[in-house]
């Protein structure tokens, strides 16, 4: 039991995408994900298996010991830090860039912006280093709103094709931090089962690299 | 505020209860008996000081860990000790300035503006033992043997793996790259989660060679072929990582001599407290939780800002984390209920059960207390006990 691994997948598009890269590395689930109700799979390789969880309880199962390894986008870890952690390898897949945008041709003016952000750590973060006074308002969705009904001035999230920013009269200002998904590893299991955990970041990262 | 919450206490501030609180302090006792069977003698730092004493060496992470308060007395700020080490080194170098080694050990509570990792508590009870005044792979060997003597005594549930460091090595292939300040903050963080990708993002404009060293560096982590992978890389490009290879290559010789099957995981990208250690640095750590449960290192010249320079070496652990990994109490020492009477003789028979160890309670009005499962009766005029 001791030897078993737990892997944190981050469900959504991240699973979708992170399925192949564990197929090749000789992991897959015995049921249908996408199907099944299940929150925990076993796999074909013996002693792996699977939960699938939102993509910020990742951090904190693998960060607890509750799960070994885990599968996660970038932008959440800037956001919820990744102090305790291990982060070996890129996975490259999802990948989306975290950017700045506004209201076509905004202008700042006055000494504070209002920035209406999901990321509200990173948008702290990225505006103190650039100098600028921000006040950080959080949401939890529809962001491209927040500008439109004067809640805020710019905005600071995921942007994949922008397509839903131009749509509503805005444009992509400044990337922030480019993301794809990331291995992550507890510190105990990289130590107590040193081995094991070592053989599955290598053969990821050999899928990794044929992909 | 309200009923509601006036029990309330703050995040990460807990008591301990009856069950518990036994193993707690049975454990304390049973380790600072250890300690004082290894020559290490026991001192009781005080809870607050000058933060000019207390802070100074160890940089900002202590500054940021402790609460300050202001001296009503002389105006000077006072902080509480978030960390009894650097107390124990005043005392060393300062109180008792012995010029040969000395060997001191503590147990005390300390206090964290915020928790060190998540879940952990904010007033942790330090354990720890320090060895001063030598500078030898032997008083190293001998701090670590004192640490996993700790663990076996605190009889854990689960089996540790000991973790071996050495500042010496990140130094010297720092002193090898050359690096500017930000560039050294970027891959110093890198290094700590061993993220290859950010480090590669971050070595983009090092020269090449020097950043294959860097690399090479993060997988410098597992079993003893770690060393050989490590002679290897350092040995053209930072000759001076030999040196701490070396040490790290007897300091676990000498440990398996004694305990051949203890496993070991070396971690040469380790960089816990170091700009803090000068040395080996350890930690011993179980399956299941991402922070060390016990660890220390080689901390030379702490003294110094006290008037005398030190070479240091110690480790420290916490009662309430190796608390909430030992099962629950199940001790249950059964007790003698005795009646409420002025009877000299029945006090006198209770005061030499007590003295043998037993638990003797007088029995109140409300009746006799449900943990006794033994009662004192006189029996043809002499008190005896009975089970009930």
């Amino acid at each position: 039991m001791s030897e078993s691994i737990t892997i944190a997948l981050t469900k959504g598009r991240i699973l979708k995408e992170t399925l192949p890269l564990l197929a090749r590395a000789g992991i897959e689930p015995l049921d249908d994900i996408s199907k099944s109700r299940k929150l925990v799979f076993e796999t074909t390789a013996d002693g792996v298996r699977l939960v699938v969880i939102r993509g910020t309880d990742v951090p904190t199962y693998v960060r607890h010991g509750a799960a070994d390894v885990g599968v996660v986008g970038k932008d959440v870890l800037l956001e919820h830090g990744a102090e305790g952690l291990y982060e070996p390898l890129d996975l490259g897949i999802a990948r989306c860039r975290l950017m700045t945008a506004g209201p076509v041709g905004w202008q700042q003016d006055g000494a504070r912006i209002r920035v209406a952000t999901k990321f509200v750590n990173i948008a702290r973060d990225y505006f103190a280093r650039k100098g600028v006074h921000a006040d950080v308002i959080k949401l939890y969705g529809a962001m491209e709103l927040a500008p439109m009904m004067d809640l805020a001035d710019l905005i600071l999230d995921i942007v994949d094709t922008g397509n839903t920013l131009r749509a509503n009269g805005m444009e992509p200002l400044e990337e922030v931090a480019s993301v794809s998904s990331r291995l992550i590893v507890n510190k105990a299991a990289m130590r107590s089962r040193c081995a094991g955990i070592q053989s599955l970041v290598d053969s990821l990262a050999a899928a990794v690299e044929a992909a | 505020m309200t009923s509601v919450d006036r029990w309330q206490l703050p995040d990460g501030i807990e008591e301990v209860l009856p069950a518990q609180a036994a193993t707690v302090e049975a454990l304390r006792r049973r380790l600072l008996d250890l300690f004082r069977s290894w020559g290490y003698e026991l001192v009781i730092p005080p809870l607050v000081e000058f933060t000019d004493s207390l802070l100074t060496g160890l940089g900002q992470d202590l500054d940021l860990l402790t609460f300050k308060l202001t001296d009503q007395l002389s105006g000077r700020s006072m902080g509480v000790r978030a960390d009894i080490t650097p107390q124990v080194a005043r005392i060393d170098a300062h109180s008792l300035a012995p010029d040969g080694v000395s060997r001191l050990c503590y147990a005390g509570s300390t206090l964290h503006t915020r928790p060190k990792s998540l879940m952990a508590s904010r007033s942790p009870i330090q354990l720890g033992a320090e060895l001063y005044g030598d500078d030898s792979v032997a008083a190293d060997v001998e701090i670590i043997r004192l640490m996993l003597a700790t663990l076996d005594a605190a009889e854990l549930p689960a089996r540790y793996t000991l973790d071996l460091g050495h500042v010496g090595i990140y130094e010297a292939v720092l002193d090898a790259a050359e690096l500017d300040d930000e560039q050294e903050a970027r891959i110093f963080d890198c290094l700590q989660r061993k993220s290859v990708p950010d480090l590669m993002q971050a070595l983009d404009d090092v020269p090449e060679d020097i950043a294959t060293l860097i690399i090479g560096l993060v997988d410098l982590h597992g079993d003893d072929n770690v060393l050989l992978a490590a002679r290897e890389l350092f040995a053209d490009r930072a000759p001076r990582a030999l040196a701490a290879v070396d040490a790290l290559q007897d300091v676990a010789t000498d440990l398996r001599h004694q305990r051949p099957d203890l496993p070991i995981y070396f971690d040469l990208a380790e960089l816990r407290g170091y700009h803090y250690h000068t040395g080996i640095v350890f930690a011993a750590y179980v399956p299941g939780h991402g922070q060390a449960l016990a660890n220390g290192g080689r901390y030379n010249g702490v003294g110094e800002v006290y008037g005398r320079s030190r070479p240091a070496t110690g480790f420290a652990t916490d009662l309430k984390a190796l608390m909430n990994l030992l099962p629950a109490s199940a001790s249950g020492q059964g007790a003698i209920s005795m009646p409420d009477s002025d009877d000299l003789e029945l006090l006198a028979k209770a005061e030499a059960l007590r003295a043998s160890g037993e638990i003797v309670i007088n029995s109140l009005g409300a009746g006799r207390d449900p943990r006794c499962d033994r009662e004192l009766v006189e029996i043809e005029g002499e008190w005896q006990t009975r089970p009930l």
